[in-house]
């Protein structure tokens, strides 16, 4: 495997015990590797592999003790470019996942038209029946059973035949999109890869089920991906320029007050898309059809985006900005919108890709964080995001999530120091921001070890990965990682999910873990199978049972508890296996 | 030995040795628990909240003010008018209620349902994150707090055997509940035990939930049927987790268990909503018919949480109908069905919805509202002192508005809360509640009978 540019002997610099001391070395533009010196005694291995992939398996374990575990980080933090193919041919089936926005919208977008014609028939239906229909869209949908379900569509088909050119429902396309993060969790080599994108995503969470939004994440996820160890900056730019985030924060739609959307049709306004709609549709794919209301539409600014770019994204809710920079930030980004989709955009443009819409804009310089932003049409909005990713409170915050993710719930902050200085040094360089964390003495040394729990998504996967299970179908998985509190790609507000154990630490999570436990063991997980073979034959113990499992050990009293179980007549192998992966040791990582 | 702690013994062993759970003898259990309850029933506040930043003004609409129309071209809520099901619903002449809060008319008229209008955290971030979680630890403001209120209150009340005593019906334990006190979080009572082991179970014919067909290569011969081994996987999971450190991870492990049991023995899911009710569909509703099964098997519920997301409308927002329409009546529709299911029972319950801000009083470009200050609670049940909307309002007029946009907040959401807990929950000492703030019963707005 190619590692990287890197020489083994390259290496070799940095001691983790020294990392205080050194601080930026002088003229070092080049990357301070990861210490060769990094013991690489079992424990340390098991460590690095529980907070750097989904869970340890049996085969990276297995890597580790054979390269070392610095070389092992190297590997992970410049991974080879060659594609890793076993994990492409499990993904292969998943077509949607192949294809960009605009294809998935042209094949399972149900048109605007037809879909408000759906809900208003069916909120006339549900109020003649005395009913409500308060469920989400899509809710409703999956709340039905298979049978339902399929009705359902026919009869949809029936009633608008718009409808049977498309190849399925939206309901896949997130479907997928679950299925294809559990996969490559699960399955892929470059794990460190696959938890930065789970990470970014996070930190720039969008929700699947507002609109369109649900088409356009497969393009915003390979977005944050190819940026995912690149430069803040340009992960902060791409992601402020995606429809995805555009549409999640409702920026796309705003736009300067005195603005009417007639002017923006011009030809020369928009990418030469001179196709005006007098009838544009509501703002949102939530019904509105009060017949009642004013015809006129009103136009303004939005601030949705401008607040958390600056609370989430970037500086932290702590990070020195008041309400007259969200608003101010907010002014910057008008006109910031999507080409197909902005205020009484051309709706059967289905391109969906970032525009800036001129007339849209709110003229005039703007004042943010004490700085003068000049009057400037696009630039401004770069402006902000240059000012704010290279702000120091965006260097701590960042860097403060980064030393959560990987060291500790409540992160030391000396480090949090030393990883902020890094990304200041660097320009925001994501990868040397890593380096500076995974060489410290806070994450290699003892103290932190175990020290976190893993999430409901952590845990599913790492039974997954620990078991050697084959996963033939991962939507069962998702489904659990839904049940215990996390659902993929619908955590609805812009905050993503906690990453600390307090959230995921309750009676009712705990007990879904040691069901989902038993159930896996005993093959009861559709469309997952454990080898059998290998875990419930009969020379195996419960020793080298947990041995696989936990390479990290049982507690002597847990190993107690367990030999008495196994001492059992009749007490089987899997059920073992499902009481080591719903055991206290199990949870933490 | 008192019986209480002999009943935690009885369950302990005879789990351990592998009996049945269910088999223990209920009436036992029940007379714990109905003796348990000092002098008649316990006291249950429920708190209901918003997430996502209700807009208070179109939830209980200052009709009667002509700024509120002004500054809503396109979501004002029309005043009331006879025969017109899009405009609201009158309340006194002022205020109506959003037409889709229909269920709700008849308990305000009647006396059982309670309004607190501008009423909502002094924290002026406008962020949906740090306010959810300051009106959930009590201290807007303050980031170090680690526990919630609900938490902290219930360990100022006396002891208790309830495992159920903080309750919330959510897959994740709110941050109002997190802290040194047990507290219980299950998303469905009728899912809440460990999966029995199918190749037994499959043997002995128990009609069990969860059961799904024969492991592979699982047989065991010689055990079939023992109720031996049954719930062999439950009784070692709670041995490893009694065993387990006590952080938080054992505590909430032991508090499974514990809970698990105490569900058994009292089998809630009998009780079903009384003839006549029904919930709407949705997690809301859901949430609330459950709840109401709990108080009502006596499990010793007191402090008790539901929530609802999805009420932070930028866009769209709709006005009689739409988006905040659909949540509004699922709002309702789950309060009136959950106060006529508990029946003669809400003598001792309160439900005070609760949301982390309100919205800004003029709409926004797109049809919504964005992140505002003051909102509106409802209150119901117990001593509530309702038909009326309660809290200092002001006129919409810029001067009036907080930071010359918003709802003032003229009601700390500490205050309601201090008022229920006062007057309805009858503790009086909450400095250790809200650390760092004094709730005076002269400010309390009298939503409540003293």
């Amino acid at each position: 495997m190619n590692r990287n540019r890197y020489s083994d002997a390259a290496l070799r610099v940095v001691l983790a015990g020294q990392m205080a001391v050194l601080g930026p070395a002088p003229g070092a533009l080049a990357a301070s590797p990861v210490t060769a010196s990094v013991p690489s005694d079992d424990a340390t291995a098991i460590h690095v592999l529980n907070r750097l992939t989904f869970g340890p398996s049996e085969k990276d374990l297995a890597r580790v003790r054979r390269v070392g575990v610095s070389a092992w980080i190297e590997e992970q933090l410049r991974p080879s470019a060659a594609a890793d193919t076993a994990l492409a041919t499990r993904l292969a089936p998943l077509e949607t996942l192949q294809m960009d926005t605009a294809e998935l919208r042209a094949k399972y977008e149900i048109p605007p038209d037809v879909r408000q014609q759906i809900q208003k028939a069916r909120a006339e239906r549900d109020a003649a029946e005395g009913k409500t229909s308060a469920a989400a869209p899509g809710e409703r949908f999956e709340q039905m059973d298979a049978k339902a379900r399929r009705e359902e569509r026919e009869a949809m088909v029936k009633q608008f035949p718009q409808l049977a050119n498309l190849q399925g429902t939206p309901q896949k396309v997130v479907g997928e999109l679950q299925a294809g993060k559990v996969l490559r969790a699960a399955y892929a080599e470059r794990q460190l890869d696959e938890v930065m994108a789970d990470f970014w995503f996070n930190h720039f969470n969008v929700f699947a089920r507002k609109g369109p939004v649900e088409f356009m994440i497969g393009d915003y996820e390979r977005g944050i991906r190819e940026r995912a160890f690149g430069k803040f900056e340009d992960l902060l730019v791409a992601v402020a320029q995606s429809p995805a985030m555009l549409f999640y924060l409702d920026n796309w739609q705003s736009v300067d007050p005195g603005f009417s959307p007639r002017d923006l049709y011009r030809p020369q306004t928009m990418g030469g898309r001179p196709r005006p709609n007098r009838n544009p549709r509501p703002a949102d794919s939530g019904p509105s059809g009060n017949t009642k209301q004013p015809p006129r539409r009103a136009y303004g600014i939005n601030e949705n985006y401008a607040r958390e770019l600056m609370e989430l994204h970037t500086l932290g809710v702590d990070g020195g900005y008041t309400q007259a920079d969200v608003v101010e930030v907010a002014k910057a980004f008008t006109g910031w919108t999507i080409l197909g989709e902005g205020p009484g955009g051309p709706r059967r443009n289905k391109e969906s890709r970032f525009a800036f819409a001129e007339p849209a804009h709110v003229k005039g310089d703007k004042h943010v964080l004490g700085f003068t932003i000049r009057n400037g049409g696009e630039k401004e909005g770069l402006e902000i995001l240059h000012l704010l990713a290279t702000h120091p409170s965006t260097a701590k915050f960042i860097s403060r999530k980064l030393v959560q993710r990987f060291v500790a719930d409540r992160p030391p902050q000396a480090l949090v120091d030393r990883a902020a200085a890094t990304f200041t040094r660097t320009g925001g360089d994501i990868r040397e921001v890593l380096r500076t964390i995974f060489s410290s003495e806070e994450f290699l040394g003892p103290a932190y070890r175990s020290a976190k729990i893993k999430t409901p998504f952590e845990f599913v996967v790492s039974s997954v990965r620990a078991t050697g299970a084959e996963v033939k179908n991962p939507r069962p998985l998702s489904d659990k990682i839904g049940a215990m509190g996390m659902p993929l790609y619908l955590q609805q507000p812009p905050t993503g999910y906690k990453d600390a154990a307090e959230e995921w630490v309750s009676t009712s999570s705990l007990l879904e873990r040691m069901n989902f436990a038993l159930d896996l063991a005993a093959g009861r997980v559709r469309g997952v199978s454990i080898d059998q073979r290998a875990l419930n034959n009969p020379s195996a113990t419960l020793d080298s049972v947990a041995a696989q499992l936990l390479p990290g050990g049982l507690s002597p009293k847990s190993k107690e508890t367990l030999e008495a179980e196994a001492a059992k007549d009749g007490t089987n192998k899997a059920m073992l296996v499902g009481l080591v992966l719903g055991s206290p040791e199990f949870q933490r990582k | 030995m008192t019986l209480n702690s002999s009943r935690r013994i009885f369950l302990k062993s005879s789990a351990l040795a592998g009996v049945v759970f269910g088999a223990a003898p209920r009436s036992l259990m029940r007379s714990v628990f109905a003796a348990e309850a000092r002098g008649g029933r316990p006291k249950t506040f429920v708190v209901v909240f918003q997430r996502g930043a209700c807009d208070g003004l179109n939830t209980v609409v200052p009709y009667g003010d002509g700024g509120y129309r002004k500054a809503r071209p396109s979501i004002a809520i029309p005043a009331p008018k006879d025969g017109d099901a899009a405009a609201a619903i009158d309340l006194d002449g002022h205020f109506g209620l959003h037409p889709a809060l229909s269920d709700l008319a008849p308990l305000y008229r009647s006396g059982a349902l309670g309004i607190v209008h501008a009423v909502g955290s002094p924290d002026n971030s406008r962020s949906h994150f740090d306010c959810q979680d300051f009106m959930e630890s009590g201290t807007p403001g303050v980031k170090s707090t680690s526990d919630g209120w609900m938490n902290r209150f219930s360990a100022a009340l006396p002891r208790t055997e309830s495992k159920f005593r903080s309750v919330a019906l959510t897959q994740t334990l709110p941050r109002v509940l997190r802290g040194a006190s047990p507290a219980v979080a299950l998303a469905r009572i009728d899912d809440f035990h460990v999966r029995e082991d199918i190749a037994m179970s499959e043997a002995a014919g128990m009609p069990r939930a969860g059961r799904r067909g024969a492991m592979e290569g699982g047989s065991r011969p010689g055990m079939a049927g023992t109720k031996d081994a049954d719930d062999s996987s439950a009784a070692a999971f709670e041995k490893l987790y009694a065993d387990a450190a006590k952080d938080m991870l054992g505590n909430a492990g032991r508090e499974t268990f514990e809970a698990i049991e105490a569900l058994k023995a009292a089998d809630p899911a009998r009780y079903t909503p009384r003839a006549g009710v029904s919930y709407p569909r949705g997690r809301l509703g859901d949430s609330l018919k459950q709840m109401a099964q709990l108080i009502k098997a006596d499990l010793g519920v007191e402090l008790a949480f539901v929530d609802i997301g999805g009420w932070d409308h930028h866009t769209a927002e709709g006005a009689s109908t739409g988006q905040l329409a659909n949540l509004l009546r699922q709002l309702g529709g789950s309060l009136s069905a959950f106060h006529d299911d508990l029946d003669d029972r809400m003598r001792d319950v309160v439900v005070l919805t609760m949301t982390e801000f309100g919205r800004t009083v003029r709409e926004n470009g797109n049809r919504g509202t964005d992140h505002g200050h003051g909102s509106v609670s409802f209150v119901m049940g117990g001593p509530v002192k309702g038909g009326r909307v309660h809290g200092r309002f002001p006129r919409l007029s810029e001067e009036n508005l907080y930071e010359g946009r918003d709802l003032p907040v003229n009601t700390d959401f500490r205050d309601l809360v201090g008022e229920v807990l006062v007057r309805h929950m009858v503790v009086s000492d909450l400095r250790k509640v809200f650390p760092g703030y004094e709730v005076k019963p002269q400010a309390f707005v009298g939503a409540l009978r003293s």
